[in-house]
């Protein structure tokens, strides 16, 4: 169900715990199993929740509780752009109205080609480079203008 | 003096390496504590006497925290870094642990030493991955020096220290749910009592402390708690990270004193921003109450100051607003959040964030009834003090600050259908 790779890795997650405690990596597991497949598919989170040796019900759980989680396809490119108040305070509304009609999509919508899906975030605990958006749950990108966000968009492939 | 305690070597290029560090002085703490063999307790005296208190936002004496441990526990202890920094207004943790991870880890060996803990494991706020990364990385480091792992610095001690990441839920900042979502669940906050330091990870004895709060653990025990303390004012001892965004020329972290006048840190952060009129601050992270402006300006930056004023120090999060400000809307978006992240455990929270959030919504689209002012007070009333954690304060506060402020904007939006601004 999962790549060798992404075994290993989950591996090392388990080592970090006491023994007989291999649940605390499922936060872990799971993002990994993410990152391999684009989305949490039902599927694969019992594959992740078999490998850890819980209850799939426990593993389900973890997924839908944490928002980072995609249990939905996905774009090519996920961006999740803060819109709390600090970020909003430093602008972010002209560049989520620059985003949306640029790729033709609100917020929880992905493009038809499937490259692009926004998504509504919460602080990032970056206020002071606001406004943020986060690429992909991996990539930081600060200072979001409309034209920093046309830099961004013409950098993914 | 600024950047005196965490920030000191964060000038230096390639800060976060482990040679930087070193050649700053860093490590030299926990030489010291081995090479001497400084007893817990008197570490722990040192802390008592630095005053340093709580940095994750409640303020609590570490002192006195690291006194509850229990001494002679027979089975395994822990030491939990809290990096889950999620609260609104709130970046310092990250910049401590991107530009002087090394420090945080040295005071988390130290204190794993002074509470007797075996594992340490820091909790990262999911978001900022790279962050996640660089800490792991320093880790190793330090691993591969000797430092930290089994035998450490050849003294016989073993103590390990792990990175967990969160992946996007707020509630988990709050220390027992942080503990859950460790353990491999949802973060669901604990009832209290039992309380961490008797029942913890995995049931252990389990000592939670705030990133910023561990950090400032090297300087304490290398210089003294007397001179940690000297750095701010009695009762509110040593230096700060003071998170500054919002309408500033220069928005960014500023370590400085406790007890520095707000117009002072105002300057650091370049002064209001297109030189508006400053409107109001919110002083301590998105869930405390707002201050005005002309009240701000009077103020010390550290805890019984702000107190003083009706509101908290908190995490230390300035969230600065000028006059184009609409507070309806900005209370608007911040009841929207709580609504969006209250674990839905307690009745009195996840009912009354969403009252809270559809009546701020109705107002601020023109559908307010002037009676929703005394209901918001009723439901922000009803939820405060009767929640497992304080996440439901943390939604009513802000309610209730900004109706103590700017009743009248609430009133102008509910009779005229629009912004006062
Ligand atoms: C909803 C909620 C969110 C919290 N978020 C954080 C956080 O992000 N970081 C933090 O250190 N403390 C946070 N806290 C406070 C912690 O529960 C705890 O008091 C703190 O980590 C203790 O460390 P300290 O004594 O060093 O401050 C939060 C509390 C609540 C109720
Ligand atoms: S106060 Fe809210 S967030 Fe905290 S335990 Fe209760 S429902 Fe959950
Ligand atoms: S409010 Fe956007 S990162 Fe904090």
């Amino acid at each position: 169900m999962l790549s060798p790779e992404s075994l290993k890795k989950i591996d090392r997650e388990i080592a970090k715990y006491p023994d007989g405690k291999q649940q605390s990596a499922v936060m872990a597991a799971l993002r990994i199993a993410q990152d391999e497949k684009g989305w949490l598919a039902p599927e694969t989170i019992e594959f992740v929740a078999g490998y850890l040796g819980m209850a799939p019900i426990a593993a389900h759980e973890v997924a839908t509780f944490y928002n980072m989680y995609n249990l939905q396809p996905v774009g090519k490119y996920k961006i999740t752009i803060c819109t709390n108040l600090p970020c909003t305070l430093m602008g972010v509304e002209p560049t989520v109205e620059h985003l949306k009609r640029k790729l033709g999509i609100g917020f929880g919508e992905t493009t038809p080609d499937g490259k692009f899906t926004l998504k509504e975030g919460e602080c990032m605990g970056s206020c002071g480079d606001g406004p943020v958006a986060l690429v992909n749950n991996v990539r930081l990108c600060a200072r979001l203008t409309p034209d920093e966000a046309d830099r961004i968009l013409a950098g993914l492939e | 003096m600024a950047n005196e305690v965490i920030f000191h070597s964060i000038h230096l290029p390639e800060s976060w390496k482990l040679e930087n560090y070193l050649k700053a002085g860093g490590y030299d703490a926990l030489k010291k504590v081995l090479a001497e063999k400084i007893s817990p307790d008197e570490i722990i005296n040192q802390v008592k006497t630095s005053v340093l208190r709580g940095r994750g936002g409640a303020g609590f004496p570490t002192g006195l925290k690291w006194s509850f441990m229990p001494k002679n526990y027979p089975g395994d202890k822990y030491l939990v870094c809290n990096s889950d920094e999620g609260e609104p207004g709130t970046f310092k943790d990250r910049d401590i642990i991107r530009l002087n991870p090394h420090q945080l880890i040295e005071g988390m060996i130290i204190g794993g030493y002074t509470l007797g803990a075996k594992v340490g494991y820091n909790y990262i706020h999911g978001e900022i991955w790279e962050c996640y990364e660089r800490f792991e990385a320093a880790l190793d480091e330090a691993r591969a020096a000797g430092l930290l792992g089994k035998n450490i610095l050849g003294s016989g001690w073993d103590f390990d220290i792990h990175a967990h990441h969160g992946y996007g839920a707020y509630v988990c900042g709050e220390e027992t749910a942080l503990l859950e979502s460790i353990e491999g669940k949802k973060g669901q906050p604990r009832f209290k009592p039992p309380f961490p330091a008797s029942f913890g990870l995995y049931g252990k004895p389990t000592t939670i402390n705030n990133t910023e709060t561990l950090a400032s653990i090297p300087y304490i025990v290398k210089h003294g708690g007397q001179k940690f303390l000297e750095l701010g004012k009695p009762n509110n001892g040593g230096t700060k990270i003071f998170s500054v965004s919002g309408h500033v020329n220069n928005p960014g972290n500023f370590e400085i004193g406790m007890g520095t006048p707000f117009s002072e840190l105002l300057k650091m952060a370049g002064g209001m921003k297109d030189g508006r009129k400053l409107k109001a601050v919110i002083p301590g992270g998105s869930s405390v109450p707002v201050v005005p402006g002309e009240i701000m300006m009077d103020l010390t930056m550290d805890y019984d100051s702000i107190a003083k004023a009706g509101s908290y120090l908190g995490a230390g999060s300035v969230i600065v607003m000028d006059d184009t400000v609409c507070m309806v809307r900005a209370l608007e978006r911040l009841s929207y959040f709580y609504y969006e992240e209250s674990c839905g455990q307690c009745t009195p929270c996840r009912e009354g964030t969403g009252w809270l959030y559809r009546v701020i919504h109705r107002i601020e689209h023109g559908l307010g009834k002037p009676e929703d002012l005394d209901l918001l007070e009723s439901v922000a009333g009803n939820i405060m003090g009767r929640t497992i954690c304080a996440l439901g304060d943390a939604a009513a506060m802000p309610v209730q600050g900004m109706l103590k402020h700017y009743r009248n904007e609430f009133e102008y939006h509910i009779q005229h259908k629009k912004c006062m601004v």
